[in-house]
């Protein structure tokens, strides 16, 4: 490769000469000063050649100096921080960065799969749709060998060590972008007192002005723009009310103005203490948006060379980072504008071998002041051919209205800068619904002010100011920006001629050699081949040719792949129309996008006041909802089987705790309280009286069991609803939606409080004795029977004592402020030693209650399971006129008898059924699937009764006791006796004592 | 119809490509067809298509507003899958997942099936109950899939966490045979072998009326003239509730936005399609080496095909959660479609209060995969005027009825 030090003596008003840093590329020490980006140093140290096309793989070189970059990808750094697929126009470089090519095997240099490039002609857009069809062809040899030649960077491999930080900020006004549009924009609403934000993606103020005024030496209000920029910033630093970011991309606008944007903290300093970078959601009065303007290509023969570049790119190389691509530039353009990189070139001393202007007769200032400096100017001239492959070598000419097959001469150069005219940045003014209008005098789609994007209000919730507005003209743009507009001095310009192809008869031979879309190697015939095969709408050409889908999202595709679809079609370009604008702007990390919530605080783990103690005593944990409980409490060395076993049996024989604190508690207020849970229970709430509890039903609207609890009455008016641990948010946000968008005029009140309780559950023979031996409430059987509740100073604790049992045994639950929760733990741990108190964890629990024959939200229910079918009926209240799911359970299907209905079920060796297993019945339906007649719900092993029980759904299961039917799980028979969903204490005996 | 072949491409290359005749026609449209579908997204098209090919009926036109595959068709996240645990859902999932199975070749256009693999991560002793499920649900239905170990899991997708912190990977449930398609080419494919058939499609097309005579369809009023009909079939995903008020009918569904994103490409990274339900995600990698990532709906209803930035913080979280090594990937492209949300989650294949008018629709976030299963069924109630056995479950009268095929059950999220 050639490696020539291009860094020119002078100038770079972006990087500091007196600082040397370096970084690596490919092995190599790359010397760069703070300022450079990595493309500028790059270029600065002769590397032109700094990326691989997708497809073919072909030799590239940066086209743009911005987010706009389709060719110039790396990546970077190393293990854990290695990130692909980075724009070297846009990253800065820092010391000790190590950068890497990608898309290239086994070198950038030489890439053997360029082998592609040769085969280009048998891999025109869609040919993939055409052929690989042979019978598995596809999934076995060709996918995988696509998949591996596609991709760019490779994929890290390890967890990202940085953090990032999420931020909230309010604006009334929004200012995306820090050119003079913005700046102005923020001067006018500054001054007046509105809180303003300017958001600049890049390090630097002032944007295109001031590398412009370089070249024409405008002026703004008789400063160089440099000045003014520097001006309007003291000014605005002055201003409370502004706050100004650079390294700060506007990434999307959402709904509402809702902006987010990307900061960039710590990218430059990798390790830092520091977060990575930091997203923000912003919401504006209004977003003006200032993005500027984009160049555009020009599709002429190997525009793709490394060292043919955007004509403005050149330019921001030379003035902004002291570099340049070439020696010897050739300029191609259709517009005044290129000039201006001509002038720039010439003062540093570049030459400027030709000037190739598509226009017959160009004659502006600008071209004037070119041509009275000697320059060449070939009007009516073009490219018939880019010379070398690796890196330019000169140009063969040829006219324009030619088919490009005379080379008039050769013009030896080193690079090309090329200039199709501009178009707005109006990504953000369309992502949420502003239209564009086709500008055809500038050859643009500009944002059409009378279609903006609508805010809540229905008014316009975004302006374009600048070039973003179409106002490219450095007068038009700040007028646009500021109504007390600066005076503006700058020179004038002749108008654009819009050419999308040149040479402009150009055979197909030729047009398979002009790139539309860089990265993804799609080219002008690719765009034409779509068109007549029918792919004619935008859309569809698009995504034939995946032009505009690389990741520059089609900056510089976009818009002269649908005027070569219009011509192909024939029609104007405002027929064809554009794809829709995608957020985000340019692509923003997901550890960003994340933030915060990561690990640990990915979702908060929620803990009971007795967490700590459970941990101590080594409880194994299961998540339930958000939170961990204790599944059991297994000794050292002890199976979880044996744990569960004696947790159980300590339950049944003495006396055992829980800690119940995860259960949902709602608490439901207010002068129609009763009548409102009349709506949402199956049962009858309201009659409940004060001090009772009551077991509850709640169906959805169309039927089905979705929770259930014990409700408590607290007092005339406040009623206390217990729900499954997993369903309290869920059953809160359904009585709220009921409440706010049905009986609105109901007067309740709902809080959830679960936590602010902690519950324990103590339950078996001796419980009543334990609660005893703390004193100060009597829990006699007459004073507390089974199914009320009572409050008192129960051991001193400020306790609300309820007589519920979910074990069939004598229980209590007592709820404490969760501050008091450890406490009460411990005193009837103590008081329950004479006892052999056990604590047991939610394993023991649904074995207890499966023992009882109690159901399980979650494993009786599934959403398909309606109360009927869970001999649950005496919950259903036949004298309330509604509740919820009343009239859905009138349905056809579920007012019949024959449904799958709860029953036991008991294998005939005594083991444990398997979990989930169904029964297959005689036949086949008519989609020759087994038929089916039941499913086990739960089963566990019962240490009570010392075999296997289980619970099941049976079709007509009630009616068919004591026959065996046969279960299928895991390709494996068991046959099972249908029994009574009760299998310890049917009577009840034990609770009510 | 030329057929498309690696020879064919050699012969192009030829003469620069120069000699490709139209995948489809852009025909007038005719006074009137024996069927008008309306709607050009996968399930439209697959109902015309099948329409020819298992009845000949080929006087068919398809309708389509805009561009053709521009709906939901367009935009969805391609995966394919046929695990589901109630039996009128499996049926016709399988179908529509055996038919792709030999689709490329049934087309001559290359749809891209890609079976490799979809894993559905249990995180919780529920799921696990759940997939376990399904899984012996699936055996008795036909279904090849199976309930796989952590460390099966952890050698199918290296990169993946499964220790938590907060929801430790237990296994997952596990479909060979599953996986992704190119979406556009499904609905190009269907497309150019309708046009093949001689059938119209009509884009830019909009239905903005529809009107019956003594209780029979006869007539569709569009953006570009009337049309007669003897048939009509509406299939339009997000907006049937539309269409249906416009035949005078209402549909239990309710439209909202499901959002989907891709990543920057990268090589290799991810082979098989992993869902994560209990963190709302699911992920798999395009050839062009894209992340393609959802998670769950909006919730609320809209038509706007935008969605709401949270959803897509949440579906972020939970994938670098499930997937640390994605943090540094960055997001390229976000976008939304409006998805036909039923009561039970369950599409709509069916008769309906208008003679000869048939609708389908409710595949809400999950119709891809379903696309030629539920065409071939669409076809068979369009001709028949009534349901096989594929399609019979899924009619309207079922909301009536209360006989819901509700797949929640073992899914959180249902793509
Ligand atoms: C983000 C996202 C991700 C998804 N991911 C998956 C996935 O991974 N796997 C999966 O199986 N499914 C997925 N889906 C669901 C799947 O995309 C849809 O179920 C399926 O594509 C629906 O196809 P369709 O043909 O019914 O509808 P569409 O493709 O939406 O087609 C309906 C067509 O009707 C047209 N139309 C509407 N009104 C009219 C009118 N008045 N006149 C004429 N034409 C009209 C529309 O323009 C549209 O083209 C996803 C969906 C989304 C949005």
């Amino acid at each position: 490769m050639t490696r020539r030090i291009t860094r020119l003596d002078r100038g770079g008003r972006l990087i500091d000469r007196a600082r040397d840093i370096t970084f690596c590329f490919d092995g190599r020490r790359i010397p760069a000063h703070p300022g450079d980006t990595l493309a500028s140093a790059l270029l600065g140290a002769g590397h032109v050649l700094q990326g691989r096309s997708f497809k073919y793989h072909r030799p590239r070189g940066p086209v743009a100096a911005g987010a706009e970059e389709p060719n110039a990808l790396v990546t970077l750094g190393g293990r854990a921080r290695m990130e692909p697929d980075l724009r070297t126009t846009t990253t800065e470089a820092f010391d000790g960065a190590e950068a890497r090519s990608q898309n290239r095997w086994p070198g950038l240099g030489l890439d053997l799969l360029a082998i592609n490039d040769r085969l280009s002609a048998f891999m025109p857009a869609g040919f993939y749709y055409k052929t690989f069809m042979a019978g598995r062809s596809w999934e076995k040899l060709f996918e995988p060998i696509i998949r591996r030649s596609a991709g760019l960077g490779p994929a890290p491999t390890e967890a990202d060590p940085d953090s990032y930080e999420q931020a909230y900020a309010f604006a009334d006004v929004i200012i995306v972008g820090g050119g003079v549009a913005g700046l102005a924009a923020a001067l006018e609403h500054g001054r007046a007192g509105a809180r303003v934000w300017v958001l600049e993606q890049t390090p630097h103020w002032g944007g295109r002005a001031v590398v412009d005024a370089e070249a024409d030496g405008a002026t703004i209000d008789g400063l160089a723009p440099e000045a003014w920029v520097k001006a309007a910033l003291a000014e605005l630093e002055a201003l409370p009310n502004v706050t100004l970011r650079t390294r700060m991309l506007a990434a999307g606008l959402h709904d509402h103005a809702h902006l987010i944007a990307l900061e960039s903290v710590a990218d430059t300093t990798p390790g830092a203490d520091l977060p990575r970078q930091r997203l923000w959601r912003m919401r504006a009065g209004k977003v003006i948006v200032a993005a500027g303007a984009l160049e555009r290509p020009l599709s002429f023969p190997g525009n793709d060379r490394p060292g043919v570049m955007l004509a403005s790119a050149v330019r921001d190389y030379i003035v902004n980072w002291a570099v340049s691509p070439g020696k010897r530039i050739v300029i191609l353009t259709n517009n005044d504008d290129a000039y201006r990189t001509a002038l720039v070139a010439l003062d540093a001393g570049i030459a400027i071998p030709a000037i190739l202007d598509l226009r017959k007769t160009p004659n502006g200032p600008l071209v004037q002041a070119v041509r009275d400096r000697g320059v060449r100017i070939l009007p009516g001239h073009s490219i018939a051919k880019v010379l070398g492959s690796k890196q330019v070598k000169g140009i063969a000419l040829c006219r324009h209205e030619s088919r490009g097959e005379a080379w008039l001469e050769r013009i030896p150069c080193d690079a090309v800068a090329m200039s199709g005219g501009w178009s707005p940045t109006v990504h953000l003014w369309s992502h949420c619904g502003g239209k564009l209008a086709w500008d055809t005098e500038a050859a643009f789609f500009a944002p059409d002010p009378d279609k903006p994007p609508l805010g809540a209000d229905g008014k316009a919730m975004a302006q374009c100011v600048g070039a973003a507005a179409g106002a490219l003209r450095l007068d038009a743009c700040l007028a646009s920006a500021m109504s007390a507009a600066p005076q503006v001095e700058t020179p004038a310009e002749e108008p654009i001629q819009p050419v999308w192809v040149t040479p402009a008869e150009a055979g197909p031979h030729l047009r398979a050699k002009m790139w539309l879309d860089f990265q993804n190697d799609v080219k002008v015939s690719d765009i034409q081949l779509a068109a007549r095969e029918g792919y004619q709408s935008v859309e569809h050409a698009k995504r034939y040719t995946t032009l505009g889908m690389a990741t520059d999202q089609g900056k510089l595709s976009n818009i002269n792949g649908l005027a070569i679809l219009s011509q192909a079609l024939d029609q104007p370009i405002p027929a064809t129309g554009t794809t829709t604008f995608r957020p985000p702007y340019t692509p923003i990390g997901f550890g960003a996008i994340a933030g915060e919530a990561r690990g640990e605080i990915f979702q908060p783990l929620r803990r009971t006041a007795m967490d700590a103690w459970h941990e101590d005593q080594g409880a194994h944990w299961e998540p339930v909802g958000q939170w961990r409980r204790p599944y059991c409490y297994p000794g050292k060395a002890e199976p979880h089987s044996a744990a569960i076993e004696r947790e159980v049996l300590a339950v049944r024989n003495s006396v055992g705790m829980l800690d119940a604190s995860t259960l949902g508690k709602i608490i439901v207020k207010g002068p129609d309280a009763g009548r409102f849970l009349d709506m949402i229970y199956t049962n009858m709430m309201s009659t409940l009286a004060v001090g009772k509890c009551r077991y509850g039903l709640m169906c959805s609207e169309n039927g089905f069991l979705m929770d259930d609890g014990v409700v408590a009455r607290l007092s005339e008016d406040t009623w206390l609803c217990h729900t499954t641990t997993g369903g309290a948010e869920a059953i809160h946000a359904h009585m709220e939606d009921w409440l706010q968008c049905e009986w609105w005029d109901w007067k309740v009140w709902t809080a959830n409080v679960t936590e602010a309780y902690a519950q324990v559950a103590v339950a078996g023979p001796n419980a009543r004795k334990v609660l005893e031996a703390l004193g100060g409430v009597d829990v006699s059987r007459e004073a507390l029977p089974h199914m009320s509740w009572t409050a008192g100073p129960l051991g001193g604790f400020d306790a609300r004592i309820y007589r519920i049992s979910f074990s069939g045994e004598l229980g209590f639950e007592i709820a404490v402020p969760t501050s008091q929760g450890m406490a009460l733990w411990s005193r009837l741990l103590e008081a329950g030693k004479a006892f052999d108190i056990r604590p047991y964890g939610t394993e023991a629990l649904h074995v207890l209650r499966a023992e009882k024959g109690f159901i399980m939200i979650g494993d009786e229910t599934d959403g398909t399971v309606i109360p009927q079918d869970l001999g649950l009926n005496w919950a259903l209240s036949k004298k309330k006129a509604d509740f919820l799911g009343k009239r859905a359970h009138q349905r056809s299907f579920m007012a019949s008898p024959d449904r799958w209905k709860l029953v036991g079920l008991e294998s005939l060796d005594g083991s444990v059924i398997p979990e989930c297993a169904i029964a297959p019945a005689p036949g086949e339906n008519a989609n020759r699937q087994r038929n089916t007649q039941g499913r086990i719900t739960s089963s566990y092993y019962s240490p009570t009764l010392k075999r296997g029980i289980a619970m099941g759904l049976v079709h007509n299961g009630p009616d068919r006791m004591g026959e065996e039917i046969i279960f299928n799980a895991d390709g494996k028979e068991v046959t099972a006796r249908i029994v009574s969903p009760v299998f310890y204490d049917p009577k009840g005996e034990k609770l009510d004592v | 119809m030329r057929r498309y072949s690696v020879f064919a491409i050699a012969r192009e290359a030829m003469r620069y490509h120069e000699g490709w005749e139209r995948a489809w026609p852009a025909p007038t449209p005719k006074p009137r067809y024996d069927v008008i579908v309306v709607g050009a997204g996968g399930h439209g098209l697959a109902t015309a298509y099948y329409l020819g090919k298992n009845f000949g009926i080929t006087n068919v036109a398809v309708i389509e507003k805009g561009w053709l595959g521009g709906g939901n068709t367009g935009r969805n996240t391609t995966i394919i899958r046929s695990n589901y645990l109630q039996d009128p859902s499996s049926a016709i999932y399988e179908k529509a997942r055996s038919l792709y199975e030999g689709l490329s070749r049934d087309l001559n256009y290359n749809v891209m099936f890609s079976p490799r693999g979809l894993l559905m991560l249990a995180q919780t002793e529920h799921e696990v109950r759940g997939y376990k499920r399904t899984v012996n649900a699936n055996d008795l239905q036909g279904i090849e899939t199976r309930w796989i170990g952590p460390q099966e899991v952890k050698d199918l997708v290296p990169m993946i966490n499964l220790h938590g912190p907060r929801y430790p990977v237990l296994g997952a449930l596990l479909q060979e045979r599953g996986g992704t398609a190119r979406h556009d080419a499904v609905a190009w494919g269907y497309a150019r072998g309708c046009a093949a058939m001689g059938m119209h499609i009509l884009q830019n097309c909009e239905v903005t009326a529809i009107r019956s005579e003594n209780g029979q369809v006869s007539e569709v009023e569009t953006t570009r003239g009337t049309i007669g009909c003897k048939k009509l079939a509406i299939v339009v995903a997000g907006h049937s509730s539309v269409m249906a008020e416009k035949a005078g009918f209402r549909l239990p569904v309710e439209s909202m936005a499901l959002q989907a994103l891709v990543s920057e490409p990268i090589k290799p990274m991810i082979d098989v399609v992993v869902m994560a339900n209990t963190v709302h995600g699911y992920l798999s990698q395009s050839d062009k080496g894209e992340l393609v990532i959802g998670g769950g709906t909006d919730g609320f209803v809209n038509y706007s095909q935008r969605g709401s930035w949270q959803h897509v913080e949440e579906t972020i979280r939970a994938l670098i959660e499930t997937f640390p090594p994605i943090s540094r990937l960055r997001m390229l492209r976000q976008w939304g479609g409006i998805v036909d949300m039923t009561g039970d989650r369950s599409p709509i294949l069916s008769k309906t209060p208008v003679g000869n008018i048939f609708i389908n629709c409710g595949w809400g976030t999950g119709g891809f995969k379903a696309i030629p299963g539920s065409g071939w069924a669409m076809a068979e109630l369009v001709a028949n005027g009534e349901p096989g056995p594929l399609a019979a479950d899924f009619g309207l009268e079922r909301f009536r009825e209360g006989r819901f095929i509700d797949e929640s059950v073992a899914a959180g999220v249902a793509h």
